[in-house]
């Protein structure tokens, strides 16, 4: 557990309340909790206090209860995974080089290193054959990010520390990358505080979400789908924004939805089961008559119209 | 990309650095033959016995060797590490030594040199603290661009990843600077060898005495003697570039 404790941070020569101010949070273990909120509010000031990279000016930040001040900075830092927008991999150290970074500071042995960074180019499926020898300059964005994920994981941190690390990548492979990401948390359960100003991906990631507005001020700290449905000040609906109920059906799955029965011959416009609400929708309105067939396999389950996913909804 | 494409790109790419290995060597060759047969054209002086034998020609070329490798030496021990001193440090710091920097290369060369010997006297000693003066400013110059030009998110990595300041500037920033600072290394290579000519003007020897001892007398000594520093700056060049290509990172762009 992460613990910010009344965390302030004031950059010398800048006036006014400080890029944060007064920030108090607990980031549970084991859960990716994602800071968003709009630019210049104060995400990244906050991540780096984390591993201190920036020093807070007042307050403790403490993990598991131990107040981070008494760690020798460098040691704190390579046992907590960092990924950044722009990555940083070294251009001049091959993929195999880079992600073996953190593993050759704390010397482990080369037999442990290449077995570990052979690990985790299978887990982020870049296969080492291919790509361990590879320079930085030879690969493509995405796969580049995935280096970045990798070189973090390497001694196995407890904590992983992300900011915008998908920012500059291309819708599609942002998505994909989101998925891995999810896929990956499935199997190394890490805590990861995870930096966005995209809310989509914020309600995509997170187990929990807060929402920052200026000074690092916690406008809310929730679970998304509370998120979307109670918004706790103006600040937060007005962040939302328009599509805040839409955003909330991607949340809903189906198999959690009171469907329709059967009325006649099934509706001929399907959708899978395992999909959400939000899927169900872009259905009905593909579908000719607004009724949709949720399918389990072969068997049909329901049938999902507007009505529905307005209860549904609520 | 197919083994096959790879395999041929790296057999292209050999072939053509053996052709560029030999390039310069072999140039020198075919100027000092053709020199050579300029040689032949101009008019013998009187001189020409006493300084065109291979013993005054040999301990001069090995005296101009001395100077410049002496200097050279010493410029980049002090000049790279202080470059990255100044490329990490505070900047009032920096604007100092830029300032005496650029004032010891603003200066002619010979000027300098003739502060020196009215400090020093003649010789060896102090046509080399002249060289290294006048040799400074380049290596400084290069090694700051370097470090400085360095991606900061490669350092906010390094850093953000454990590695300590010295750790990231070894490990990181001076070989991501080492392009730079051998481009610089290299200017004040040439530089020095063709300034240490000069040396003749306080008595540090080298091959400023053949040149000299030729001009108004003889053409032919002029010749072999501008000829012999130009070899010699041209093969220093092509010998540093090759520790550069082994010490360089490759295809450092990323
Ligand atoms: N090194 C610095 N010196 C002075 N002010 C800074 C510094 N770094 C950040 N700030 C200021 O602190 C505030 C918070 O910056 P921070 O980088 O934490 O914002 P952010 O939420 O990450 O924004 P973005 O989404 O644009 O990355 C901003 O007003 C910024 O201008
Ligand atoms: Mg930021």
């Amino acid at each position: 557990m992460i613990t910010f404790d009344h965390v302030s941070k004031h950059y010398a020569g800048h006036d006014g309340p400080g890029a944060v101010h007064d920030l108090s949070l607990e980031i549970p273990s084991g859960e990716i909790v994602v800071f968003v909120g709009p630019s210049g509010c104060g995400k990244t000031t906050s991540l780096k206090m984390i591993n201190r990279l920036i020093e807070p000016t007042s307050g403790t930040i403490s993990i598991d209860g131990e107040d981070t001040r008494k760690r020798d900075p460098n040691e704190l830092r390579r046992s907590i995974g960092y990924v950044i927008q722009a990555i940083g991999l070294f251009p001049h150290r091959t993929v195999a080089e880079n992600v073996a970074t953190v593993p050759h500071l704390d010397h482990w042995d080369k037999q442990r290193i290449d077995t570990r960074v052979n690990e985790l180019l299978e887990l982020i499926g870049l296969p080492p054959r291919d790509y361990a020898k590879r320079l930085p300059a030879e690969l493509s964005g995405g796969e580049r990010q995935r280096v970045g994920v990798a070189r973090a994981l390497a001694v196995d941190p407890n904590i992983m520390l992300m900011d915008e690390p998908f920012g500059a990548i291309d819708p599609i492979a942002r998505e994909r990358l989101q998925n891995e990401l999810l896929r990956l948390q499935q199997v190394v359960r890490k805590t990861i505080v995870f930096v966005t100003h995209d809310i989509d991906e914020a309600v995509k990631l997170g187990d929990r979400v807060a929402l920052l507005s200026a000074g690092a001020k916690v406008e809310q700290y929730a679970p998304p789908a509370e998120l979307l449905a109670r918004p706790a000040t103006p600040a937060v609906t007005a962040f939302l924004g328009e599509a805040r109920l839409v955003r909330r059906l991607a949340l809903i799955h189906l198999r959690d939805v009171r469907l329709q029965p059967v009325n006649g011959s099934a509706p001929k416009t399907t959708v899978a089961i395992g999909g959400t609400l939000r899927d169900a929708l872009d259905a009905v309105l593909r579908s000719p008559d607004g009724t949709v067939a949720v399918v389990d396999g072969d068997r049909v389950a329901g049938v999902v119209d507007g009505t529905v996913i307005r209860l549904a909804s609520q | 990309m197919s083994v096959a494409a790879v395999t041929a790109r790296g057999t292209r790419r050999l072939s053509l650095s053996w052709l560029r290995l030999f390039a310069v060597p072999a140039a020198v060759g075919i100027g000092i033959a053709a020199s050579f047969g300029v040689f032949q054209t101009l008019a013998p002086g009187p001189a020409d016995s006493g300084v065109l034998n291979s013993t005054f020609l040999e301990s001069r070329f090995v005296g101009h060797l001395a100077l410049s490798f002496i200097s050279f030496g010493i410029v980049a021990l002090v000049g790279v590490p202080l470059g990255v001193l100044i490329a990490i440090g505070a900047r009032p710091f920096r604007v100092l030594v830029f300032l005496l920097a650029n004032l010891g290369q603003a200066v002619p060369g010979i000027g300098i040199l003739v502060l020196l010997y009215a400090w020093l006297g003649l010789g060896a000693e102090p046509t080399i603290i002249g060289l290294v003066i006048f040799g400074l400013l380049p290596v400084l110059r290069n090694t700051v661009a370097g470090i400085n030009g360095v991606d900061p998110a490669v350092i906010e990595s390094a850093r953000g990843m454990g590695m300590t300041r010295l750790q990231a500037l070894l490990s990181v920033e001076i070989p991501l600077a080492s392009a730079l600072i051998f481009a610089g290394l290299r200017t004040t290579l040439v530089l020095v060898i063709g300034t240490a000519t000069l040396g003749n003007f306080i008595g540090g020897g080298g091959l400023g005495d053949v040149i000299a001892s030729g001009i108004n007398r003889s053409d032919r000594i002029v010749l072999v003697g501008a000829v012999m520093v130009a070899a010699l700056a041209l093969l220093a060049d092509w010998a540093l570039s090759l520790v550069e290509r082994a010490v360089v990172p490759k295809r450092i762009s990323a």
